[in-house]
């Protein structure tokens, strides 16, 4: 049981991740940073609960702050340039986080041992869960909880103005210029609110389990981030939980038994389905033959 | 109301556009027509701040706007539409013409509303001017899903959707039937009713010669005649040029 609900929270927090990659996707950036971002929340909000005793709602807020400041303040110069160049700016500030981390030491004398980040032995003892009696139950329910909150609002921003201009910029830049919208603003804009949903799902990483350190944030999890919201299409944010559960669930815990040929198999079939569905497996069309199914249905029953 | 004095654009060798002073007026159709590659479709970008000048100025209500970014300029009053249409092909039509709502006035609503909510008016505003476009009936269609007539005619609307007070049409006419270059035509005169000053880029001799107030002929980057549309067309330059090409093929 206790397997079950260790995956059902990493598919959560890695939905989280992939989520904070759809935002800045929409806008038509491929961005490799929001690894960079959650490891910021991750830490941010381990410290401020082991250190500075802090309860963890208030702390999640802070780590999600200072990551979403970070990715603006990341986002004006990054977003200048564009396609692989941005690829190649945003590995490269993933891994400016990661090494600062893996140099960062920060501890305090807590009774007999010393808590807090400790450079390239990480950071160990983010008990806030167990200290507090919180269940597994419990962490999931949580978990899910803020999953399910930052579905809706995303959901609700998709349909609003600001959602269709965001795809706007991500269709066309120049035709969305040429309608008076500001782009620049709209893309840091983005990739601020990813940075925060970014910060809110590091912050619960490193909650749930208890011990993080530097390679645990390197270019593999950007490279994870950005694979949820392409693999699962860009239309609707339940693409990318479908594509976060088919990866973590079915690719990397299914097929544990294949060992490293997992990998293989793992990188064949993201570009097999890139091939099959090149706008995600929850592309426009696929919707609007969900919707068509659904409201054909609804007028047989109104004959 | 707008003023280019002197305007040169040159790629690498390629003068396309060398300078041309140009003046539209308040209220007015501007026609403006000259052979493929004669630098049109460039000043238009040029007015819309798409890329730098070499040389010269562009004055918009006395100001110089050279230095504005795209969006700005918009904001201000400029709207166009693309020679190639350029949609937004995974929005619905109607979404086509709500990110467009940027004028100044659009600008000053409430943050929350204008981003997330979008005002009563601003709604029926989306709603009026698909009906002039007669395009209500495909509000919900995705616009890449639309035909090609649709297409301009949606082009025609966001720009419109922005309130612009001067309108750049890139040959709006492009690829159209004769019945709906008459539709354009009225939508066109709608316009100079409406008080908006338009530029109107077109091939589509026939169209510019009737609605345009005046016109003026580009070639090879340069104008070589400007007046009214019964001058330009008796004018011989304009006739060997331009016109006389065109009676040839
Ligand atoms: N972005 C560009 N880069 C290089 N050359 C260009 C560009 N835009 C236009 N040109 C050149 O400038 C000239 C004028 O083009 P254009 O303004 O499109 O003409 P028109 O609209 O009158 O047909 C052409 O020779 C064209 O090849
Ligand atoms: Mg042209």
């Amino acid at each position: 049981m206790d397997f079950y609900f260790g995956l059902i929270q990493i598919i959560g927090v890695h939905t989280l991740l992939g989520l904070s990659a759809y935002c800045v996707l929409l806008t038509g950036q491929v961005s490799l940073a929001q690894a960079g971002f959650f490891a910021i929340g991750a830490y941010v909000a381990g410290m401020l609960t082991v250190i500075a005793q802090w309860p963890l709602v208030p702390a999640l807020g802070v780590s999600a702050l200072v990551a979403g400041a970070t990715a603006c303040a990341v986002g004006f110069p990054a977003l200048r340039v564009k396609g692989l160049m941005l690829v190649v700016a945003t590995v490269a500030f993933g891994e400016a986080v990661r090494l600062f981390f893996f140099n960062f030491t920060y501890q305090v004398q807590a009774g007999n041992i010393r808590l807090g980040p400790h450079g390239g032995e990480g950071f160990r003892q983010i008990r806030y869960f167990p200290e507090n009696g919180w269940t597994t139950l419990d962490v999931m329910l949580f978990i899910w909880a803020v999953v399910a909150l930052v579905m809706a609002g995303l959901w609700w921003l998709n349909r609003s103005r600001a959602g269709a201009v965001l795809r706007a910029v991500g269709e066309d830049e120049l035709a969305a210029q040429s309608t008076g919208i500001n782009i620049t603003a709209v893309k840091i804009s983005a990739m601020t609110v990813g940075g925060v949903i970014a910060g809110i799902g590091g912050g619960i990483f490193a909650h749930y389990t208890t011990h993080i350190e530097h390679v645990q944030f390197g270019v593999v999890l950007a490279t994870f981030a950005i694979a949820y919201p392409i693999l699962g299409g860009l239309s609707n944010v339940f693409g990318t939980l479908l594509a976060v559960i088919f990866i973590q669930g079915f690719l990397i815990e299914g097929l544990r038994f294949m060992g490293d040929w997992r990998n293989l198999l793992f990188g064949g079939l993201i570009v097999l389905a890139m091939n099959v569905r090149p706008r995600g497996l929850l592309d426009a069309g696929a919707m609007l033959a969900l919707k068509r199914l659904f409201f054909s249905r609804k007028e047989r029953s109104d004959a | 109301m707008l003023d280019l004095q002197a305007v040169s654009k040159h790629f690498g060798g390629v003068r396309a556009v060398d300078g041309v002073d140009l003046t539209v007026a308040r209220g007015q159709i501007l026609g403006l027509i000259g052979p493929n590659g004669s630098g049109k479709s460039t000043i238009v970008n040029l007015i819309c701040g798409l890329f730098p000048l070499t040389s010269g100025r562009i004055v918009y209500n006395g100001a110089d706007i050279a230095d504005l970014p795209p969006h700005a300029r918009v904001t201000m009053g400029i709207a166009r539409t693309f020679q190639n249409i350029r949609l937004f092909g995974q929005l619905t039509v109607w979404q086509n013409l709500w990110v467009a709502q940027n004028s100044s006035e659009q600008r000053k609503q409430n943050f929350l509303k204008r981003w997330l909510g979008g005002s009563r008016s601003a709604r029926e505003e989306i709603d009026r001017t698909l009906e002039f476009f007669d395009l209500a009936h495909k509000r919900d269609e995705l616009a890449g899903n639309l035909a090609f007539g649709e297409q301009r005619r949606l082009e025609f609307a966001r720009a419109l959707s922005a309130k612009p007070a001067l309108l750049l049409l890139d040959e709006p006419a492009a690829g159209m039937n004769a019945e709906e270059i008459d539709q354009l035509d009225g939508r066109i005169r709608r316009m100079r009713q409406d008080g908006i000053t338009v530029l109107l880029i077109e091939h589509h001799v026939e169209l510019v010669m009737s609605v345009a107030d005046r016109i003026a002929v580009l070639n090879f980057g340069q104008k070589i005649a400007e007046g009214t549309p019964a001058a330009v067309q008796a004018n011989p330059v304009v006739r060997e040029a331009y016109l006389g090409t065109a009676a040839a093929a």
